[in-house]
């Protein structure tokens, strides 16, 4: 025990002595979730309508009112013709037209239901699908409303109700990411490369003739790093509930539970990568390279999984941090408890015992 | 009494036999050069005696313990010094000392008066406090050296222990050496350097896997009608078949 105390105690000095990775480390998950937060945002806010309106009745102006209102949208022109749609997105002056045909408020009284075409710039997909769902719940709300009373429903009009996220806020889906991200980064990536420089320095060869169990020389490295991800799990908490205002709704020892169990993941996964990489930048390379991609990519972080193609989605199931990002979504989004990400708890602990068998013995084979 | 004993040790690699059946005792306190060119299997049979490779078979007995069967007892009652420079860079003298003192199981309270008394061996009190990446090569060779002997092993392995340095250095490296032989400690080292050889109480010289002489420097010499060590290894290098790697 004092032989793993004195060694762990070497691997903070490491850290703490390198204050430039340290502050690294530490500050790099603020900065991302801030930066994910507020700069790269997917939330629709002010965005640029015109109105064709071809109907100029009550009921057109109404919605335009209800539109500009909005905190989300600002009506910037008023076309007259359908000719002015395409110049108008080209010169970039709107993202979005709203298109009322004639006899607008008529056709929504007599038969229940009218038509608003929504004309949308979609080189920017996603927003052009988030504003759409809110012209057509604007546009929805004032039909209900102004239905004369007598008259039977006829039609049927869609009622999108979005739950957990109504405003459909970045934060919700980019907090998650940041964590599932971040500790791959600082715990692969960093305790790979610990393990990796004591073999180019040759100081890898004297602790194992020394009477120190290898096992102990790779739990001491992985403590100091444990507890960093811990802190740095804080801080993300933190700053998302403070400053991103994304509460954590649910349990919060299940939360912290599985981020547990995935930093555990994040560690056997350095391990592993120790024993394949012969060098420090080899190290960095495989961290970044294999397992940094895929979890931006593959793990519903930037692109949910069940939009991805079939083969996409397979693979993704066999990346962590896919699990990792669906548990803290669960919990911290969605209010759930233990009981709800207890298959991804299940999951992430096989993962882990695989990475970690997986890893010591290629660490043995190593050795001669 | 022997504290290094070997019998028939043999490693093999597939179907390349690196060391082929060596039988030798080293005794205590003996400066033990073990030379041989590069791929002659100096460093293969090393890292068995150390323990960190397993033999193919045949035995070996280090300290009185038998490796394959007490390698716990036998890991603590070694030192070891690798070709590479390997202290810790970021850390200083006296946490180097403090670490491999506790890696090796040094009772806290007495790692600091050792550490002192070290140093002053080494007349290196004012750098106590110095991190050892700011130290010259040579300097860094006898710490290394004094934190292999930290724990007062029974032996210490020293493989090609000063690659890189001045002769000075090396005059001065090697009276440190002589100094841990009085104190009891066996010094077993290889080296390329045929001045070095010469410290040597014996020396072996190992030829495509086996050793093909073994003896005082003065006895070596005068059965090959050698005037140094450097004519004896030139020798009996040039019967190699194996290519060095």
């Amino acid at each position: 025990m004092e032989r793993f105390l004195s060694f762990a105690k070497k691997e903070l000095l490491h850290i703490l002595r390198d204050k430039r990775t340290m502050l690294l480390l530490l500050g790099m998950p603020i900065a991302q979730i801030v930066l994910f937060g507020f700069a790269i945002s997917t939330e629709v806010g002010n965005t640029k309508v015109a109105i064709l309106d071809l109907a100029r009745d009550e009921a057109s102006r109404r919605i335009e009112r209800d539109l500009d209102a909005s905190r989300y949208f600002e009506v910037v022109a008023h076309l007259e013709d359908a000719a002015e749609v395409e110049p108008l997105f080209r010169r970039g002056k709107a993202s979005l037209v709203v298109v009322f045909q004639d006899g607008f408020r008529e056709s929504l009284l007599r038969d229940g239901s009218a038509e608003i075409q929504l004309i949308a710039d979609a080189t920017d997909p996603n927003t052009a699908t988030v504003f759409l769902q809110y012209a057509t719940s604007v546009a929805t709300a004032y039909a209900r409303e102004n239905q004369p009373p007598a008259a039977a429903p006829v039609g049927i009009v869609p009622q999108v109700r979005l739950l957990y996220n109504p405003q459909l806020k970045g934060a919700y889906n980019f907090v998650p990411g940041v964590l599932g991200m971040m500790m791959l980064l600082v715990c692969a990536m960093m305790t790979s490369i610990s393990i990796v420089r004591e073999r180019e320095t040759g100081t890898m060869e004297v602790l194992l003739v020394s009477p120190v169990r290898p096992i102990f020389v790779i739990l001491a490295k992985m403590a100091p790093y444990f507890l960093l991800s811990c802190v740095n799990l804080a801080t993300v908490l933190l700053v998302s509930v403070f400053v991103l205002d994304v509460p954590v709704a649910g349990s919060l020892p299940a939360l912290v539970l599985v981020s547990f169990v995935y930093i555990l993941l994040a560690l056997a996964l350095g391990l592993l990568i120790s024993t394949i990489a012969a060098t420090q930048v080899a190290a960095m390379l495989v961290s970044g390279m294999a397992f940094m991609l895929p979890v931006i990519l593959l793990s519903g972080m930037m692109f949910p999984v069940e939009s991805m193609p079939a083969a996409l989605q397979w693979i993704s199931n066999a990346i962590p941090a896919r699990w990792y990002i669906a548990a803290v979504k669960d919990v911290m989004i969605k209010g759930l408890g233990f009981q709800s990400v207890a298959k991804e708890l299940a999951i992430l602990s096989g993962m882990t015992v695989f990475f970690v068998a997986v890893a010591l013995k290629n660490f043995k084979t190593r050795l001669e | 009494m022997n504290v290094i004993e070997t019998e028939r040790l043999t490693k093999r690699f597939g179907d390349f036999v690196a060391v082929d059946r060596l039988d030798f005792q080293v005794a205590r306190g003996e400066i033990f050069g073990f030379l041989g060119a590069n791929g002659a299997g100096k460093t293969t049979a090393m890292r068995m005696l150390c323990g960190l490779s397993v033999p193919t078979s045949g035995t070996e007995r280090v300290a009185g313990f038998d490796i394959g069967r007490q390698t716990e007892s036998v890991k603590k009652s070694i030192g070891y010094m690798s070709q590479k420079f390997s202290l810790y860079d970021d850390l200083t003298v006296a946490e180097n000392f403090r670490l491999f003192g506790g890696i090796y199981g040094v009772p806290s309270r007495e790692i600091p008066s050792r550490t002192d008394e070290m140093l002053e061996l080494l007349d290196f009190r004012s750098e106590k406090n110095t991190f050892v990446k700011s130290l010259p090569l040579g300097w860094k060779q006898k710490l290394s050296f004094s934190i292999a002997i930290f724990h007062r092993p029974g032996v210490v392995f020293l493989d090609e222990p000063t690659g890189g340095v001045d002769p000075v250095s090396r005059r001065r490296f090697w009276e440190l050496i002589y100094e841990a032989s009085d104190r009891g400690i066996t010094v077993f080292a290889t080296t390329h350097y045929m001045d070095e050889a010469e410290y040597c109480h014996r020396a072996s010289i190992m030829v495509d896997g086996r050793i093909e002489a073994l003896d005082t420097p003065a006895r070596l010499k005068q059965a090959h009608g050698a005037a140094s060590m450097d004519e004896v290894f030139r020798n009996l290098a040039r019967k190699a078949t194996r290519r060095a790697d």
